[in-house]
């Protein structure tokens, strides 16, 4: 059991290094890639053991690496995309889109729909906890702001 | 303020520099509101601030306020280059905190944007291939697989890159990249040497997924980006069908 999730710690950062590397991401930033990778993929991995929707699991783990992503942008001064890119490849739902493709191979079009449907759900959840994470970070620097202007 | 003949050639200069900025970071897969934010900044520091500017990925306009003029520019090519997104917003923040000059900014962003900073294609090859190994054990693959996804993994890396750079079109590199795979992945568990087919080929195909394209249109979609999300989410769904297309090619002949 403790191995199974160092292995899924260990290797969900290094694919997140690697997608770094593939999408050539500055140098000094590979290692950070590789963080906020695995830090979103435990998250989903965890919730999926717990027998959470893959759906739900997905918003989660996108809403960490996002997270994870923003808060490493204003410490490096460095585009957020960076570091969220990479962190987001291993939720994408390319084994669903695949498996759904094989369906409609086989002339199984009634087993391709709940499949592609699923695996559009997913890449909507995802981008809902992008979207979350940023809203949160928003408001969290704005009320700083305010926080700092009263101070003043 | 500059006045008459040197008035121009400064609206000129900001335009320029302006619109190149863009370019770059929608050529290299910067986010649409990333871009304009960019833009609309560095016009602000060259004492322009009511500039508009309008970017989807195949084009970016850019008006001056007032009666200044407004310019196009086609993007043809998109790729993920995150080293050249950083380098552009290095250069703005540079140009917005007055640290350099317009003209230092558009010499610095002519030279970037002939610079080849990617890593080289060797080293890429092998991050797809240790990508596609760590895939196969992150989707809950067997040990026993491992060399397969990331000898798959690599070679259908490798031929897309190639036959990308020969052919000049994305999908069709796609498409016969996804078709090796299978193939290959076919051939590895039928003389045994791989056991679950299903994995190994989900894992060999991660690489060429186009996660940030999906992630990016409907992101864009949900801020309003309407133009942008819909043509980044058909490039993306091309993607697929291409990756899908050519995976199912090969069981179409195979079972």
């Amino acid at each position: 059991m403790i191995s199974y999730y160092l292995s899924q710690l260990l290797f969900s950062f290094i694919a997140s290094a690697s997608f770094g590397i593939i999408f050539n991401a500055p140098r000094q930033s590979l290692i950070k890639c590789g963080i906020a990778g695995m830090i979103g993929w435990i998250s989903y991995v965890l919730l999926e053991d717990l027998n959470v929707d893959t759906v739900m699991a997905s918003f989660v783990g996108a809403f960490f690496v996002a997270l994870v992503g923003h808060i490493m942008a204003k410490v490096n001064r460095m585009p957020m995309i960076i570091f969220s890119v990479a962190g987001i490849i291993p939720l994408v739902p390319g084994g669903l889109a695949y498996n759904s493709m094989r369906h409609v191979a086989q002339n199984d079009y009634l087993g391709a729909i709940p499949l592609a449907a699923k695996a559009f759900a997913i890449s909507g959840a995802i981008a809902m906890g992008l979207v979350f994470a940023e809203v949160l970070v928003q408001l969290f620097l704005n009320i700083v702001k305010k926080l700092k202007g009263v101070n003043n | 303020m500059v006045k008459g003949n040197e008035q121009v050639k400064h609206n000129e200069l900001v335009l320029k520099t302006c619109l190149l900025a863009g370019k770059i970071m929608m050529q290299s897969g910067a986010e649409t509101y990333r871009v304009e934010d960019t833009i609309s900044r560095m016009a602000l520091a060259c004492d322009y601030p009511d500039t508009h500017s309008y970017s989807t990925p195949t084009g970016i306009i850019v008006s001056l306020e007032g009666e200044n003029p407004t310019r196009l520019v086609r993007i043809n090519t998109r790729s993920t280059d995150l080293e050249k997104v950083a380098r552009v917003n290095q250069i703005s923040r540079q140009l917005t905190s007055g640290d350099i000059t317009i003209s230092d900014a558009f010499q610095r962003l002519k030279s970037l944007e002939k610079e080849n900073l990617s890593f080289p294609i060797f080293v890429q090859i092998l991050a797809a291939a240790i990508a596609s190994a760590s895939f196969l054990i992150m989707f809950k693959g067997t040990w026993l697989d491992f060399f397969p996804a990331f000898f798959i993994g690599g070679f259908g890396f490798t031929s897309f890159y190639f036959i990308d750079h020969f052919t000049k079109v994305k999908f069709f590199a796609e498409f016969m990249a996804s078709f090796i795979i299978g193939l290959l992945s076919f051939f590895i568990v039928q003389f045994e040497i791989g056991h679950e087919i299903d994995k190994i080929i989900i894992g060999s195909v991660m690489p060429l997924v186009p996660g940030l394209l999906i992630t990016n249109a409907v992101r864009d979609l949900m801020v309003g980006h309407f133009v942008s999300g819909l043509s980044k989410g058909a490039e993306a769904l091309l993607t697929a069908f291409a990756i899908g297309a050519g995976v199912a090619i090969v069981f179409a002949f195979t079972m």
